[in-house]
């Protein structure tokens, strides 16, 4: 499985179209990319969740600072229908690993090595996160990470998770 | 005997023209902050290296200060030494 | 004997005052990000031509809320000299110069404001400063414009020894004179621009011009004319300019090497209304080592022409207008090379210190006066055939930084 991943990715990547300039409302692009578990995992498998992309590196300070938020609301939503998604923007995922044996998280690790699934949803700041809904539609994209923000993303994961 | 007698009063020489020139660039820096059809080269992803404390300009900056000043206290030179910018871009 | 109310006082050239207690205070403050909580406890010392200036710099920054970050600094020299200009015409002397400073920037959006206060005092000079500046980040933060506009008012005092005593002892009872109070002004506008030229390189650009006013000659030091008796040289007092403009710019290149070092390249060129000209060139290497060391190497080359008033020896008194024998006006070139070393290490008593290094920075800087003589040999070799000064200096900083 894992020789065929970049045939997958790159056939996945270059399938859909990239976000349009104003992307809330418009399907999410899919993608197919390696996780931490081992096996490959695609976008296609969370439709009729709520699905937050979490664009990071590990050397993105407002990143790391995130992420411990990141968890604890994947541990409150996860069992309602909601799941959270870390997209490791690096090339070389040594760092990120390393990082997150000191600050584990419990929800999936996606590797974007080329940078591919980056161009696709435009990300323009680091972190980024994009919320998308149970239709598949990108409904929310937050660039930045300042405290306080999760709130933010907790307002709308509870509009999300109702529909 | 002493010139240090004469003392002019006001703004230094430079001053007003250096002023007008400065308040142009920042309103053109202001005015085209605002606009963006200029596509960052270096995308946000992009910039582990950047980010790396190395790359830093302000790296130990309390060091390299006053190992400037110790420069100027010794030279005729002063200035145009400090810089901010670089990093990780985030946020 | 002559000279015995004399004292050697004040190393630092009055304009270089301000600018040191701007540096100092400096915060890395950039664009569209505040800078970081931290505190540094640094030990400073400048040993060199029989000067000695050691002592404490603290600096401590906090940020409050989001959008405010408050930096203080506290600073001190202790000076304990006999330099060639003390000796020459004055006492050996100890001093102590205080400093503190304030300063506070301001996020809005993408641009941060900064506003300071530094304030300098020892026994015969008092120098308050304020500045101001503004830095913006741009096209998709890949472009820092910084300005800056910062003000200083110096008040300048002599002092003298009130008791006779030996010139080559310290002077035991130093007082103010009374019929000495000058002021200088100082004006300095400032543009920077970073801008990330690609993955690995980024290049800074500054520009800076400044005007001083009032009082800038150091009123310990003298000039020397040509006369026939004793050493073949008077000691008379310098006369400086009220007035000069200066223009400094500069440029530099920092470029990421595939294994994890960096190289950095600059240059700067300065001018002034006194027609001293300098040029700077600096090399720096930084390399990470293990898992928590750096270490840096750089290579400093500086030449500067002198003063248009600047000479070791005047042909006669009165010679002209202007006259001035401090060697920082002189033509010399230097050269100095340093190296330094940062080991970063956990606090595991204290969680909330999310990193701290113990630091230390040695430079070693070596001046060749082209034009500066050695005055106290004229006896033995004539007055304006005494071999050129150099001047050997050792600059150490040893320092701690938490981030909090």
């Amino acid at each position: 499985m894992k020789n065929r991943l970049p045939a997958i990715i790159a056939a996945a990547a270059l399938a859909l179209p990239a976000l349009a300039a104003d992307p809330t409302g418009s399907p999410a692009p899919a993608f197919t990319l390696g996780s931490r578990a081992g096996s490959a995992v695609s976008l296609a498998q969370y439709k009729g969740q709520v699905v937050m992309l979490n664009f990071w590196a590990s050397w993105c300070g407002p990143c790391r600072q995130e992420m411990p938020l990141l968890e604890s609301i994947y541990r409150k939503y996860n069992r309602m229908g909601f799941t959270l998604i870390g997209v490791n923007v690096e090339p070389d995922s040594n760092a990120a690993n390393e990082w997150l044996k000191q600050t584990p998280v419990s929800f999936p690790i996606l590797y974007d090595k080329d940078s591919k699934v980056s161009k696709m949803y435009d990300v323009a700041g680091m972190p980024s996160t994009v919320i998308i809904d149970r239709t598949g539609k990108v409904r929310v994209l937050h660039r930045g990470y300042k405290p306080g923000d999760e709130n933010e993303y907790l307002d709308s994961i509870r509009t999300l998770v109702r529909e | 005997m002493r010139a240090h007698g004469e003392r002019r009063s006001g703004r230094g020489p430079a001053g007003s023209r250096v002023r007008g020139a400065l308040l142009a660039v920042l309103v053109l820096g202001a005015s085209l902050g605002g606009c963006a059809p200029i596509e960052p080269w270096v995308k946000p992803y992009e910039r582990e290296h950047l980010a790396d404390p190395i790359m830093s300009l302000g790296r130990n900056s309390i060091a390299a200060t006053y190992r400037d000043h110790v420069f100027e206290t010794r030279e005729g030179s002063h200035g145009a030494t400090g810089a901010v910018g670089g990093g990780c871009g985030c946020n | 004997m002559q000279l015995a109310g004399r004292l050697g006082g004040r190393l630092l050239p009055p304009f270089a005052r301000t600018l040191l207690a701007l540096a100092v205070l400096a915060a890395p403050a950039s664009g569209g990000v505040l800078p970081e909580d931290e505190a540094d406890l640094m030990y400073h010392s400048y040993q060199g031509g029989d000067i000695t200036v050691k002592g404490p710099s603290v600096l401590i920054r906090k940020k409050v809320g989001d959008s405010l970050s408050l930096t203080y600094n506290y600073y001190e020299d202790m000076i304990s000299s006999a330099s060639i200009d003390v000796k020459l015409s004055a006492s050996p002397y100890h001093e102590i110069r205080k400093q503190n400073s304030f300063g506070v920037d301001y996020l809005h959006g993408k641009t941060t404001y900064s506003v300071g206060y530094i304030y300098s005092k020892e026994p015969d000079y008092i120098a308050s400063t304020t500045y101001y500046s503004l830095s913006q980040d741009m096209f998709g933060d890949l472009t820092t414009i910084t300005l800056g506009y910062r003000r200083g008012w110096d008040q300048v005092y002599r002092d003298l020894c009130a008791a006779p005593h030996p010139t080559d002892s310290e002077c035991p009872d130093i007082i103010n004179d009374p019929t000495f109070h000058e002021r200088a002004d100082h004006w300095g506008y400032s543009f920077g621009l970073t801008q990330i030229l690609t993955r690995n390189l980024l290049a800074t650009l500054n520009y800076e011009i400044d005007t001083d006013q009032g009082y800038l000659a150091n009123p310990y030091r003298q000039i020397r004319y040509q006369s026939t008796g004793g050493a073949g040289f008077t000691l008379a007092p310098q006369i400086y300019p009220n007035t000069r403009t200066s223009n400094a710019a500069s440029v530099l290149l920092k470029y990421y090497l595939p294994w994890r070092a960096t190289l950095t390249g600059s240059y700067r060129f300065y001018h002034d209304t006194w027609d001293v000209t300098g040029s700077t060139v600096e090399a720096d290497y930084t390399l990470p080592v293990w898992k928590r060391w750096i270490f840096d190497g750089s290579v400093r080359y500086y030449t500067q022409t002198h003063a248009s008033f600047f000479s070791d020896l005047f042909p006669y008194a009165n010679y002209s207008n202007f006259m001035a024998r401090d060697r920082e006006l002189a033509a010399f070139d230097s050269v100095t090379l340093g190296v330094g070393a940062t080991y970063q290490f956990d606090i595991p008593q204290a969680p909330w210190i999310h990193k701290s290094t113990a630091n230390i920075r040695y430079d070693r800087m070596m001046i060749n006066y082209k034009d500066y003589r050695d005055a106290l040999l004229a006896a033995q070799y004539g007055a304006g055939s005494e071999p050129l000064y150099k001047l050997d200096a050792n600059v150490l900083e040893v320092f701690l930084s938490i981030w909090y």
